[in-house]
């Protein structure tokens, strides 16, 4: 049993490695060593779980090695192929889809734990349900998450007639199930618990399809992150029925850290986490957008906007998911540091929930190398938009809409916006004057220290780079 | 079509109706220009300029009888005769003034576009050479006020001892008076300003300046942007308010021009109360004056050493740049006449903007215009709840917060139960278990809550790859002598390992893009 008991021990010290890992994560000047700190954790517990399951191998140890091998191999390829193509615009996707990996294999080892395992105990058979179902819904939800994101299906919500209740119906259908898997158990006997299993999971399945599909396309960030703790509890689960504390832990660290991004995300769109999840929103809000204020607003091309920022001593840049889908982030951090070197202060203000994925927006700029202390958040900069001469809002629309905190009928009423209108002058680019994805029409366009600067943002920010150049080659 | 600028015929006027800047922009609208040769010498705009900018260089007589003819000041009845029948006017016209003006272009059929007619609302700022006028005046005045008093508006503590800021009040927060906070207070002044409507307080103090509050002299929001002529008592309370601040003041700059008249704030007493060396520039001195001693056009020092300036040309004293926004204006304008971009002049009466400040078309006076709804001001100011609501709502809320703590108090009692009880049936094993997973959480939440939002991308991808932990399990069975566990588990494993290899790369690129900033 020594062996046993060292790779216990190893287990330990990898969920100790785990958590420095995520402690190490919180903030930039420790989060690489975090990051290492994770990788070693993992490599110690997966060498200790090589050497035991070829210790414990029931066939012959070769193609048992042979078999790891084999896995790690793919592991390998894809993962590094994965790793290393991504574009840091398709952050999103990329983690929606590694979401429903881990979702799918917690529904696979659920189903070799129950093949394995005698079936007498209760306690394990109910583990082996929670992982699967989990699991099946994380996966499912993960897969309709990624295709959102990816524009392969359409991000609006699915609205089925009593959608709720479709969901409660599963979820009760699948604690029947449960019941039902439970007796089987007793007679110990055959696999005769497959077939209640086998239903739960399609059910699972179905439900993770449905829940993530209700959900619209702006909501992702919450969404992501909800599969993000999924995929943890599912570990958790997978940790409860093989009596395995590293999984455990590493579950529940994981499950929780996606609960408070979810929950972050949440406060910072003022809505109620609940009424994320079930979904549907947008579909409420049509009467009031219409209602909206409409208005004349100002253009400008990126010349003047050129002129603007030589003249001025303080902007503030708000990125949104426009940036990324321009891929603006490139030209925009030349412009930064332009405007810089000019002596100009430049700041980003970042929302909690502009972009797909929570600090979307950071990774964009970090990618651009847009130093990070410039890279503020709403609460830090909000005061000193009064001080700003000009604002440039760049693929940005509700997070900067003044009705969430004026008009009480709005569908984004109270929740928490940059206050860019406070500025001086307020540059907004735009590829057109259509809604965000809430629908709701934005009053600041309107504004008279609003101007608009329509076009490709990426293209109108290289214009507008440009333009500085001659103008202070001009000056110069 | 081609447009006219000729020089400005007022004597001593140095603006001209258009920059090389603009003129290049008109003719991006499709128009022909055509300057009157040195109509900008004054403003520092050159002949050749024009010229690169594509413009032609005709005499006053060519400039004056383009189809279209841009200028500043309204022109004198020798210009008037050489505009040709039928043409385009656009200068300021003072239509509400000069009834004999609109009657003498009428009868040439002449359409004059006055551009001090054009209607306060916010999509004809643009095109607003109001604001633009009093911007610059507002400004100048600031710098004719420091070019007459005798020290330095910031206060200094210096080896040889100290001077006070300058104090300056500002009457009449329009544009004129807030650019005069603004270049006052960026002197190092110490600014304070009034206006009768209350609404402007935040905009003097987004200015630099402080607010004079004075309740019984300031009226209610006003619909229209412009301040209302004032009641008999808030008048004598007003009259109050510029006694007490003129006695404190260095510098006085009056800005109250209701409608082209000009009512007296400062009188000879107060003039008399004030400090020798100090000085007051009267921008309402084109109406007779907010001054009681104001000579329009000229400076004057009073008895008392109060240096009262009456300039009525202050915009004239900045002609380059004056120039370049009024010429910006008026692309503004031509870019709204001419939807096309095809160079022809099309009116659309439909549109208030154009409706308001044409004052005569085809043979028609179109002065007054029907009114025009404003928005300068907000439309309706909230009425706010009074104290006993709000404390009634709070009272309501508090209950309802109360209710809601004890509900979850007995949610959570109840939850407390089940899982002791839960536990308490549970083998050993299993509950040993249940505390990790428990322990895990806490630690969880408080490891994931001091993660700053900027590393919430990059603390996914990691928690993503360490939830590949799960790996370990499928690894375990994929030994099984069953085919079938073996498979799935080799399958299991292989997705695993995919997220934990990729999670990990993923999160270590992105983390070696933060830098912090190096310089």
């Amino acid at each position: 049993m020594t062996l046993v008991s060292l790779a216990q021990a190893t287990y330990v010290v990898a969920a100790v490695l785990f958590i420095l890992s995520l402690a190490g994560l919180a903030k930039e000047d420790t989060a690489k060593r975090g990051n290492i700190l994770g990788m070693i954790g993992m490599g110690l517990a997966l060498a200790a779980t090589v050497v035991l399951a070829l210790e414990q191998s029931e066939r012959s140890v070769l193609v048992t090695a042979l078999l790891i091998a084999g896995v790690f191999l793919i592991g390998i390829t894809v993962g590094m192929w994965r790793a290393r193509t991504v574009e840091m615009t398709q952050m999103p996707e990329l983690i929606a889809m590694l979401h429903s990996f881990v979702g799918l294999a917690a529904v696979l080892v659920g189903f070799n734990s129950y093949l394995e395992a005698d079936h007498a105990d209760a306690v394990h058979q109910v583990e082996v349900f929670l992982g699967v179902f989990i699991g099946a819904i994380t996966f499912t939800g993960s897969i309709v998450a990624y295709l959102k994101l990816s524009a392969k299906m359409k991000s609006s919500p699915l609205t089925l007639p009593g959608r709720n209740l479709l969901n409660m119906g599963a979820v009760v259908v699948s604690l029947g199930l449960m019941g039902w898997f439970l007796t089987t158990g007793a007679f110990a006997d055959d696999s005769a618990g497959l077939i209640p299993l086998i239903i739960m999971t399609i059910i699972a399945l179905v439900l993770g399809f449905h829940l993530v599909a209700a959900i619209g396309g702006g909501d992702m960030p919450v969404v992501v992150s909800m599969l993000n703790s999924y995929s943890g509890w599912a570990a958790a689960a997978a940790g409860l029925m093989l009596e395995n504390d590293l999984l455990i832990v590493t579950g529940a660290l994981v499950g929780s850290s996606g609960a408070i991004l979810s929950y972050i995300m949440c406060k910072a769109m003022n809505r109620a986490f609940l009424s994320v999840i079930l979904g549907g929103f947008g579909a409420t809000a049509t009467a009031a957008s219409s209602a909206g204020p409409q208005g004349d607003h100002r253009e400008v091309k990126s010349p003047e906007a050129a002129e603007l920022l030589a003249g001025a001593r303080s902007v503030v840049i708000v990125p949104g998911y426009g940036m990324a889908v321009a891929k603006a982030q490139y030209p925009v951090a030349e412009l930064v540091e332009n405007l810089r070197s000019h002596g100009v202060e430049v700041r980003f203000g970042v929302h909690p929930v502009a972009g797909r994925l929570p600090g979307h927006m950071n990774v964009l700029l970090a990618e651009a190398k847009v130093p990070y202390d410039i890279v503020l958040e709403m609460d830090e900069i909000n005061d000193d938009f009064p001080e700003t001469d000009v604002v440039l809002v760049i693929g940005a629309n509700d997070v900067v809409n003044p009705s969430a905190m004026e008009d009480p009928g709005s569908p984004l009423a109270g929740m928490p916006v940059l206050e860019v209108w406070n500025a001086k002058q307020c540059i907004v680019f735009k590829r057109s004057m259509a809604t965000g994805y809430a629908g709701v029409q934005n009053p600041l366009f309107f504004r008279e220290n609003t101007a608009m600067l329509f076009g490709d943002a990426k293209a109108q920010v290289e214009e507008i780079v440009t333009s500085l150049r001659t103008q202070q080659g001009v000056g110069a | 079509m081609k447009i006219g600028v000729p020089a400005e015929t007022r004597p001593g006027e140095r603006l001209v109706g258009a920059s090389p800047a603009s003129v290049a922009q008109l003719i991006k609208l499709g128009y022909d220009v055509a300057v009157e040769s040195g109509a900008g010498t004054a403003a520092s705009f050159l002949d050749e300029q024009y010229e690169q900018a594509g413009a032609s260089l005709v005499t006053a007589a060519e400039a004056w009888g383009a189809d279209i003819v841009t200028c500043v000041n309204t022109p004198g009845a020798e210009q008037i005769a050489q505009l040709r029948e039928g043409a385009t006017l656009v200068s300021m016209m003072a239509p509400q003034s000069s009834p004999e003006l609109l009657e003498t272009l009428n009868a040439r059929r002449i359409t004059a576009l006055a551009l001090d007619a054009v209607p306060r609302i916010s999509r004809a700022q643009a095109l607003d050479v109001l604001s633009t006028l009093s911007n610059v005046a507002g400004y100048r005045a600031v710098i004719e006020a420091a070019e007459h008093y005798g020290g330095m508006f910031t206060g200094q503590v210096t080896a040889a001892g100290k001077t006070a800021p300058a104090t300056v009040f500002v009457i009449g927060a329009g544009v004129a008076g807030l650019a005069a906070i603004g270049a006052a207070s960026s002197l190092g002044g110490q600014v304070r300003g009034f206006d009768v409507r209350p609404e402007v307080a935040d905009q003097i103090e987004s200015m630099g300046g402080t607010f004079v509050h004075a309740p019984q002299a300031q009226q209610e929001i006003s619909a229209d942007g412009y301040a209302k002529p004032l009641t008999q008592e808030q008048q004598d309370a007003a009259m109050g308010v510029y006694a007490i601040e003129a006695a404190k003041a260095d510098v006085i700059i009056t800005t109250a021009l209701v409608r082209g008249s000009a009512p007296t704030t400062i009188t000879a007493e107060m003039v008399a109360s004030m400090r020798p060396g100090s000085v007051i520039v009267d921008l309402a001195a084109s109406g007779g004056g907010n001054c009681e001693l104001t000579v329009p056009g000229e400076t004057i020092v009073s008895d008392n050493g109060v240096t009262v300036i009456g300039y009525t040309d202050l915009t004239s004293r900045m002609p380059r740049h004056t120039s370049q926004l009024f010429g910006t204006n008026i692309v503004h304008l031509m870019a709204l006449v001419t939807p096309e971009k095809d160079g022809e002049l099309t009116l659309n009466f439909e549109d208030p903007v154009q409706r308001g400040m044409t004052v005569a078309h085809a043979g028609d006076i179109m002065w007054p215009p029907p009114p025009v709804a404003v928005s300068a001001a907000p439309a309706a100011a909230p009425q706010g709840p009074t104290a006993e609501e709000l404390a009634e709502q709070a009272a309501a809320a508090q209950a309802a917060a109360e209710r809601k703590a004890k509900r979850r108090n007995w949610l959570y009692g109840a939850g407390a139960l089940a899982a002791l009880a839960l536990l308490t049936f549970s083998d050993e094993e299993t509950v040993k278990h249940l505390t990790v997973l428990a322990l895990a959480v806490i630690v969880g939440f408080y490891v994931i809550s001091n993660v700053k939002h900027s590393l919430h991308t990059p603390l996914m991808s990691q928690t993503n790859a360490i939830s590949g932990i799960i790996l370990v399990g499928a690894l375990l069975q994929i030994g099984s002598s069953d085919v079938i566990v073996s498979t799935l588990a080799f399958i299991a494993a292989a997705v695993a390992s995919i997220n934990i290899f990729g999670g990990f790369l993923v999160t270590y690129r992105m983390l070696g893009m933060f830098r912090k900033d190096a310089s």
